[in-house]
């Protein structure tokens, strides 16, 4: 009766499921209200959708395995876990290492998902994830797994595998206490491994050495044992060897975490106190928290309140992951699960904040230190019809990602938009497709920057500038070297691993990238770390990519934050025609500034058409000219034929000509269209 | 096979002329009407001139995009009885009653029939008034045979022709794919101008491959030598499709890169106006009075007819009623061309109405390709005295830019490109446009 129901109401909207996205929400309504009776298969089998439309078919993909095993996981007693039988961990991975696939199994093994629909990387539930094969949003997963006759409550909390989500994985280690460290049996320690190994070390966590990929035949587990033990002083006999594709000695894993991780240090006689660590935004229910239970419990209907903002909330609903929401009525202290208490938005949900019972005061958790931006780029519609849309995707985005940084920016080629703060260039990337993808939103994304600063002198500096250490986001407020005491650029510390044969050639780069090497160890007989502090402005363009190539694809790298370091910067103005064209102001190194602007100025000259006057390009540091281009004038520009049938045709080009024109940024007498000015700023 | 495939076209053809035949009843009727209505326009609504469009051609140039057939068997009578039927209701539904020139031209005109010429030329006469004097041209194409023909031509009232020389040289002809010798083409210029003195054009094509700016200048001399008053150049264009196009991309031939396309093209102004050739137009060099009038008319925005397979025609359609110039174009494929005169009397197979902003957008742009250039009494005939040329350019920037730069002049005369600015018009233009069309939208209209 309901099955007819919903088909019959569905085949009215059939009709437009590929034309807007109205009936995708309907269908997204009926769905989830139908959501606990029948599967996600089932459903549009039901009402005869094979997914035609791609908007469905993503939905459906994501929505599919979550919801199909979701059936029947009601009336879960969280009493039943005492402490002691909880264990929180995660698993870190270089990215491909297989973290994502051996969750699948660790979902399976314990029965959170069943094994006869595919299960393809669960937990990565973004398309860019799953495209990518990198988790970018961390998510948790409840699992109950039977370890000798006693039930065990395992919280696994899913870590971004790149380091630009550093701040994600160090958010969720801190509601564990393990980590499985997974390494590729035939590819060994990647530079991210050691990046993730010593996040979890540092935060005392116990830490699981799992080799991956046993099963392949060109596995050397000899070899990436004894990186191990060059590395991270892992003893052959820790490790533990696992083929997640498989599943064989999934099982032991399971009984090692069990084994080897402590149970939170929790305490249920002490009143309520949990740790938010991530959060996101759900359309229909609004903000939804995760939070690690330190002490005490909460139940359904509580009121708790922010330690951070000391607003109060009601708690509408909580529960675990399992892998997606269930309802509990009740959380305990240890427990890992999800919040939903009326939260406007991802604001008020301060990732980091500590939740307690209203009227009561606790000592609030150390909490996180914000996100800090690293790179900047300029967002702008690629046509500014587009701009509310855009704003709105942006809006909408930055609900689910709040480490993103937005500023308002405007530059007179390209527009109104956005000056965009990120962790790094994966996440930037990221952010960037998931804006296409999930928003379908045309961007043009401009070259990435980063955040100079500056210490200014002068009474009157120190006044307009409101202290004396300024960070420069657009170029074009450099302050002038006059009132310059210094200049500062951000600084990174990387980690490069590489065969050996390729030494030279890495020291090179580096060298040529103003990089400073500071340590140098064998990790096997051919593998070699490097550790090098690098300007975070010379590896924001093409670092890895070039070294990539020069490695052919062997040398993996990452890098972090190593704060600032005095640089001689200077900026650079672009001339056309001797007008400052103030939207290719650029500020870079001394040593850096002939060549970098020889190539903004051959991009120019590659991009600008000729045109009725002879066009300079000329790119200056203060007065001194450091490169200069000439475009020359259009020698001749007319249709040889123009009879009756050509003028149609002729005029029909003139239209679009004029056209054109309109749309160009005029400089002087100089037209330059958009094309040129994007050619420049992207990379 | 063949017939079904006429018949699918014929469905096709059939919705399509459904309007245009539709109203073709009306235009009989009330024929003797549309006089009284072309009095009401300012832009000499009953007058217009005639391009007529022959086809067919011997062989295929490389270089040559245009709507041409290679046909072995060409049914000489059926063409002509088709061309004389679509001329009779074309001049009804224009409502044009007078013919200002009549020009032949292709594909090869010259490889018709002169009595088709004579036919179409007597059903112009029946039917408008052709003044004695009046224009009448044809292409001609240099061969012997064609040459040959000229004097019937004359008979059947050519009164100019137009000769195909495109090069001295014989490697470039072979080159280009003509299917004519220097030789022929130098005995044919002189053949005509015996016969039609003062009112002989040559057509010749630069920046051939592998040409140098001394090689063309050097042509250009030997070409003054034989020619009479009037020479057209052109500059080879390479056009997607051709022979020359898939040769050039393939790298197979090289064309002279543009700054020498330039190069050459200031060469021969300099050439032919030292011996008394001007440029009157981008592409045309006469003395003073033997300009070609019938293609002066497409520059100045005036009427004209489209007759044949894929001939272009703008004018008022006063016999259907209406009162804003369309451009129109009649069916390309020639037997398709030929089926849809006999059964519908003609095959308009596009007709687009002009709004007046495109209408001086096509004053502006092609007035401009003349010395001369757009008057401001030919302006005014057109625009219908709201706004001067003055008044519209004169304040723009970007024009006075243009101005000042030495590309354009503007004065009580009119408006006209310099010389500097004649070799970058398309560069212009676009300025002029949008200056024309953002006055348009100040003004409401």
């Amino acid at each position: 009766m309901l099955m007819r129901k919903i088909k019959n109401n569905y085949l009215v909207q059939t009709s437009f499921v590929s034309k807007d996205s109205a009936p995708l929400t309907w269908l997204k309504r009926k769905f989830r209200s139908q959501a606990s009776k029948l599967t996600a298969f089932k459903f549009l089998e039901n009402v005869g959708l094979e997914g035609t439309n791609t908007h469905v078919k993503r939905f459906v993909q994501t929505s599919t395995v979550l919801r199909a095993n979701n059936v029947k996981k009601e009336n879960i007693d969280l009493q039943r876990f005492p402490v002691e039988n909880i264990r929180n961990f995660s698993i870190i991975a270089h990215v491909d290492h297989g973290k994502s696939t051996l969750a699948d199994r660790l979902l399976e093994i314990t029965n959170t998902i069943s094994k006869n629909v595919r299960n393809l990387q669960v937990l990565d539930r973004l398309q860019v994830e799953r495209e990518r094969g990198i988790t970018v949003k961390a998510q948790t997963a409840s699992l109950f797994y039977n370890y000798n006759d006693e039930v065990y409550l395992l919280n696994l909390v899913d870590t971004p595998g790149h380091v630009d989500f550093n701040y994600e994985v160090s958010r969720s280690l801190s509601a564990c206490q393990g980590v499985i460290l997974l390494v590729d049996a035939n590819q060994g320690v990647q530079a991210q491994t050691v990046a993730n190994f010593y996040l979890a070390f540092e935060s005392n966590l116990t830490i699981l050495p799992v080799m991956n990929k046993i099963d392949l035949k060109v596995a050397k587990p000899d070899v990436v044992l004894k990186q191990l033990k060059n590395i991270f002083d892992i003893k052959p006999e820790d490790v533990l060897k696992v083929s997640a594709k498989n599943g064989t000695g999934v099982e032991e894993l399971l009984r090692a975490v069990v084994e080897k991780i402590p149970p939170p240090p929790a305490d249920l006689a002490k009143p309520f106190r949990g740790l938010m660590f991530d959060s996101w935004y759900d359309q229909y229910k609004g903000a939804v928290a995760n939070v690690a239970i330190c002490d005490g419990v909460v139940r359904k209907g509580d009121k708790i309140q922010s330690c951070n903002t000391k607003k109060t909330y009601e708690v509408q609903e909580l529960g675990i992951m399992h892998p997606t929401e269930v309802p509990t009525g009740v959380l305990f202290a240890g427990q890992v699960g999800y919040i939903i208490a009326n939260m406007k938005n991802v604001n008020e949900a301060q990732v980091g904040d500590t939740l307690c019972h209203d009227g009561t005061s606790v000592e609030p958790l150390p909490g996180f230190k914000p996100a800090r931006a690293m790179v900047f780029a300029g967002v702008y519609p690629s046509d500014h019809t587009e701009f509310s849309a855009l704003r709105n995707a942006l809006n909408r985005l930055t609900l689910n990602d709040s480490s993103v940084s937005v500023h308002v920016d405007h530059s007179p080629a390209l527009g109104q938009g956005w000056r965009l703060g990120f962790l790094g260039l994966l996440h930037m990337d990221v952010f960037n497709q998931r804006l296409e993808q999930e928003y379908d939103a045309s961007v043009i994304v401009t070259a990435p920057n980063v955040p100079y600063k500056a210490r200014v002198f002068g009474a009157k500096n120190l006044k307009k500038y409101g202290g004396e250490e300024v960070t420069i986001l657009n170029p074009c407020h450099l302050p002038d070297p006059h009132v310059v005491k210094e200049y500062l650029e951000p600084m990174v510390i990387g980690t490069i691993l590489f065969p050996d044969q390729y030494l030279s050639s890495v020291m090179n780069l580096c060298m040529e990238r103003r990089g400073e090497q500071v340590d140098q160890v064998y990790i096997d007989d051919t593998r070699l770390m490097f550790k090098v502090i690098l300007p975070l402005s010379e590896i924001v363009v093409d670092f890895f990519d070039d070294l990539k190539s020069i490695t052919s694809g062997f040398a993996s790298f990452d890098y972090e934050d190593h704060g600032y370091q005095v640089a001689d910067l200077v900026k650079v103005n672009i001339l056309l025609n001797s007008r400052d064209v103030e939207e290719l102001t650029l500020i870079c190194h001394r040593a850096r500034a002939r060549v970098t602007s020889k190539q903004v100025c051959s991009k120019l000259k590659e991009t600008i058409p000729r045109q009725l006057f002879k066009i300079s390009i000329q790119a200056a540091v203060g007065s001194k000219f450091i490169a200069r281009e000439d475009i020359p004038a259009l020698k001749k520009d007319v249709l040889a034929k123009c009879y009756g049938g050509d003028i149609s045709r002729k005029m029909k080009l003139l239209k679009r000509q004029a056209e054109g024109k309109k749309r160009m940024r005029k400089i002087g007498n100089i037209d330059v269209p958009k094309d040129a000015f994007i050619k420049v700023l992207k990379r | 096979m063949w017939s079904r495939y006429c018949q699918t076209t014929c469905a096709v053809v059939c919705k399509d002329l459904n309007l245009i035949t539709g109203e073709l009843h009306f235009l009989r009727k009330s024929s003797h009407c549309t006089q009284i209505a072309t009095h009401g326009h300012g832009n000499h609504c009953n007058q217009a001139s005639l391009y007529i469009h022959w086809p067919y051609c011997q062989k295929r140039c490389s270089y040559c995009n245009f709507n041409k057939y290679i046909s072995r068997n060409v049914d000489n009578d059926r063409m002509t009885r088709c061309l004389v039927t679509e001329l009779k209701n074309l001049l009804g539904i224009s409502g044009v009653s007078s013919i200002t020139s009549v020009f032949f031209g292709g594909g090869t005109p010259s490889l018709a029939d002169p009595q088709t010429i004579f036919e179409v030329l007597e059903v112009v006469k029946e039917t408008s008034s052709l003044a004695d004097r009046a224009e009448i041209s044809i292409e001609v194409n240099p061969t012997h045979l064609e040459t040959k023909k000229l004097v019937d031509f004359q008979h059947a009232g050519i009164n100019r022709v137009s000769v195909g020389v495109q090069s001295l040289k014989a490697g470039d002809l072979s080159v280009l794919g003509r299917d004519h010798t220097v030789e022929e083409a130098v005995r044919c210029v002189l053949e005509s101008r015996k016969l039609f003195p003062g009112r002989v054009s040559v057509d010749m094509i630069f920046g051939r491959p592998n040409q140098t700016i001394d090689q063309w200048t050097e042509e250009l001399q030997e070409l003054l030598k034989i020619c009479d008053s009037h020479v057209s150049l052109y500059q080879l264009t390479l056009e997607r499709g051709t022979k020359l196009f898939k040769q050039v991309h393939q790298g197979t031939l090289m064309i002279p890169d543009g700054d020498v396309m330039a190069e050459m093209y200031r060469a021969s102004v300099e050439i032919l106006e030292r011996s008394g050739l001007c440029r009157y137009e981008v592409s045309n060099f006469s003395t003073k009075d033997a300009q070609s009038l019938h293609n002066r008319s497409y520059w100045e925005g005036r009427q004209y007819l489209g007759v044949g397979p894929g001939a272009h025609g703008r004018f008022v359609p006063v016999g259907l009623g209406k009162d804003m110039r369309e451009a129109r174009i009649q069916t390309l494929e020639p037997d398709n061309w030929m089926f849809e005169v006999e059964k519908f009397g003609h095959a308009t197979r596009r007709a687009v109405p002009l709004t007046k902003l495109e209408q001086l957008q096509e004053v502006i742009s092609l007035g401009l390709r003349m010395q001369d250039g757009l008057t401001s009494s030919r302006w005014l005939e057109h625009q219908g005295g709201t706004g001067t040329l003055n008044d519209i350019f004169g304040s723009c920037p970007s024009v006075n830019n243009l101005i000042s730069n030495n590309f354009l002049t503007l004065d009580a005369r009119g408006m006209r490109a310099t010389s500097e600015g004649l070799i970058v018009l398309d560069s212009i233009l676009p300025y002029l446009l949008n200056t024309l069309t953002d006055f348009t939208d100040c003004t409401g209209r």
